[in-house]
């Protein structure tokens, strides 16, 4: 069985229709990421799965549970996906171990001694471990996004929702993230990536979903969609991407 | 100028009397009306349609109108509907509930400035609004109310002097018995405008001591 | 009862409104004028003026609005017999021209240290310059709150109520006592007047607020060229 599942998702904000019948899945364990270009939805696609807002039809089910239904604890449901987000959103009056830490004591219940462990395992596998006493705003945007990538791997998710996790990132920055995010897909999680790091998308991703107008244009393998795409869409967007942020990340 | 200096130490300690109970009535009044205050704004924020209408209309009646009438209302009309208080405890009551309505506002820009993202976050994680409020907006809105609730503060210790008008007996009608009595009213009011500035003072060192303390959290990138 | 006694006191008591009007316009140009000179004084005067001018607004600002009254009234009485209505007006006057002079202070900082030196770059004196280019672009500033301050002092008029001055609420208090009770709707009804005037004023002030507004100007709030 699929861990997640889209089905007919239709989102307007307005006048303006941002997802047209965005139907897909995700197996256990696959990495997939959405490419296309700004304004296309694809945060907003990313903020339906979890219920941050409602789409106006279709349906999505994680690990067989209904999101869409009303009826559904939505917040049982968030606590076992994690989100990471473009401007990392950390808390700022907490230190990066109580980010990480506070999921699991208010939500998940977790004795503060116990969750604490548990937060400096998970800052130690993003290697932050030495900043568990910092506030955000004493950490760069790279380690900042760490901190809330390890926020979100704490509450043990069954999936993990990037959306443009490094694009607020100065250029340097963005390795150590991706490196981080490379080594989760390597370790067997389940992601669904909204990105325009090519890189990252050779090394790890299963398939890549290139989304325009509300639409899903094209799927495919990066071996094939990246060298040989079928669309002429596709070709002018990754084109245009290869342009401005260049080929290849080590 | 050493009668005056002369009158000053005979009178001081009627007059520090007199600032006690207004202490008294200030402490009071802001205690209750940064309560009321608290959730008043909660209430312009996150309530209901009616929850918001109503404090709405709260605040824009006690901003919209005078302290004095306030404080004539609550001392002199609420007998009429056999409420009976007494001159200190009206005075409370009708400068808490003043401070109530401004307050509202300061801690509602106060709530609404800690950034959408957070908020966002935290119920990615699975919070509830209610934690939401109380772990994430809360502890970073309170922080930053402070400079404004401290200049509240220290209005409030000014207007406090509004209630001698129903007889409490504060520095202000202190003032005004010594005067009396004496027939040298300048000196007595001018006796207490030093007090006044005196206590405004120190109360303006303790606040700033506070923000600076408590706010030394930076704000996140 | 009490309410035929209202609708028949209504031009008394709107009487007491003018008053209050009165008082109001009377001290808010002379806080104007002393809060104008207080505040170019602050910024841009030498070290003693500026101390001085600090002084006073500190002590103005400072001291509670009602023992400024009983200053003002007692204090000059000694000298002149000054009507009540005259102690009120300087006393709010001063008061509110050491508010005034905070916004202003405020606003000519607002208009950044950059306009100053140009203006001195093509020969202007200072005098000049501060009345021809820094207060044109501060008086803008100063606007908004300054609209806020004449909102707050029209309800400080009651004020003048200690010591005599026979404005609304000192009407109301004499219908009160010769009527023999009825507090409660009597200063209820002058509550709603005070909510509607204030209600007005505040619609007037944001109407001229927006009249007088320079495009594309309020988005720099601080700062000039620098």
């Amino acid at each position: 069985m699929c861990l997640l599942k889209v089905e007919d998702v239709y989102k307007s904000y307005g006048d303006f229709m941002v997802l047209r019948g965005i139907s897909f899945q995700l197996e256990k364990g696959e990495i997939k990421v959405i490419i296309g270009p700004s304004g296309t939805g694809k945060s907003t696609l990313l903020r339906c799965l979890n219920g941050l807002t409602s789409p106006d039809k279709g349906k999505i089910w994680i690990d067989g549970v209904e999101v869409t239904d009303p009826k559904t604890n939505i917040n049982k449901i968030r606590s076992n996906i994690g989100f990471v987000f473009q401007s990392f959103n950390l808390f700022a009056h907490l230190t990066a171990l109580d980010n990480v830490c506070i999921g699991l004591v208010k939500v998940k219940g977790m004795k503060k001694s116990e969750a604490r462990l548990l937060a400096m395992e998970e800052l130690r596998r993003v290697g932050l471990e030495d900043k568990a006493g910092a506030y955000p705003a004493e950490l760069s945007g790279g380690q900042q996004q760490r901190v809330s990538i390890a926020r979100a791997l704490a509450m043990n998710p069954k999936l993990i929702l990037f959306d443009e996790p490094t694009s607020a990132l100065d250029p340097e920055l963005i390795g150590e993230v991706l490196n981080v995010m490379i080594d989760l897909a390597k370790g067997g999680m389940t992601m669904l990536v909204v990105s325009h790091e090519i890189g990252f998308c050779r090394a790890v991703a299963d398939e890549i979903l290139f989304l325009d107008e509300g639409k899903i244009i094209e799927k495919g393998h990066p071996s094939v969609l990246l060298t040989n795409p079928s669309y002429k869409r596709t070709k002018e967007f990754l084109h245009k991407i290869i342009e401005l942020y260049g080929e290849e990340r080590d | 100028m050493t009668g005056f200096f002369d009158f000053a130490l005979t009178y001081l300690p009627v007059l520090f009397e007199g600032t006690i109970v207004t202490l008294e009535i200030w402490a009071w009044c802001m205690l209750g009306g940064t309560i009321l205050g608290l959730f008043l704004g909660l209430g312009r924020v996150y309530g209901n349609k009616s929850i918001y209408a109503l404090s709405t209309g709260y605040i824009e009646l006690f901003r919209g109108t005078p302290m004095l009438a306030q404080i004539l209302f609550v001392y002199f009309g609420l007998p009429e509907i056999n409420i009976l208080l007494s001159p200190i405890v009206a005075a409370s009551i009708a400068l808490g509930m003043n401070t109530a309505a401004y307050q509202a506002e300061y801690f509602r820009g106060a709530i609404r400035s800690i950034e959408a993202g957070q908020v966002e976050a935290a119920r990615a994680l699975g919070m509830t609004q209610t934690q939401v409020i109380s772990n994430i907006v809360l502890p970073q809105a309170l922080r930053r109310v402070i400079p404004q609730w401290s200049n509240e503060a220290i209005l409030l210790l000014k207007y406090s002097s509004i209630a001698f008008v129903i007889g409490v007996p504060e520095l202000m009608a202190r003032a005004q018995m010594i005067g009396y009595s004496t027939f040298r009213f300048f000196d007595a009011f001018l006796l207490a405008a030093f007090i006044y500035l005196m206590i405004t003072s120190i109360l303006a060192q303790c606040l700033h001591m506070l923000d600076k303390r408590v706010s030394v959290l930076p704000r996140a990138g | 009862m009490i309410y035929l006694t209202l609708l028949k006191e209504l031009p008394y008591l709107l009487e007491g409104v003018l008053v209050a009007l009165e008082l109001l316009l009377a001290f808010m140009s002379l806080g104007f004028i002393i809060g104008m000179v207080l505040s170019v004084t602050e910024v841009y005067g030498n070290r003693w003026s500026s101390t001085l001018a600090f002084m006073i607004e500190r002590f103005f600002r400072g001291v509670p609005a009602i023992v400024l009254i009983f200053l003002f009234y007692y204090g000059l009485s000694d000298i002149y017999n000054i009507s009540p209505f005259a102690a009120a007006t300087l006393a709010l006057g001063f008061r509110t021209g050491a508010y005034q002079s905070q916004i202003f202070k405020g606003a000519i900082q607002a208009v950044g240290p950059g306009q100053m030196m140009a203006a001195r770059a093509i020969g202007m004196g200072k005098i000049q310059a501060i009345w021809s280019i820094i207060l044109p672009q501060a008086l803008r500033f100063g606007i908004g709150p300054w609209s806020n301050e004449f909102a707050s002092e029209l309800k400080d008029t009651s004020l003048a109520y200690t010591i005599g001055v026979v404005e609304l609420l000192r009407r109301a208090k004499y219908i009160v006592s010769y009527t023999y009770g009825n507090a409660l709707i009597v200063y209820g009804f002058c509550a709603i007047l005070y909510l509607i005037l204030v209600r007005l004023g505040n619609t007037v002030l944001y109407r001229i607020e927006k009249k007088l507004q320079i495009p594309g100007f309020e988005t720099r709030k601080e700062g000039g060229l620098g």
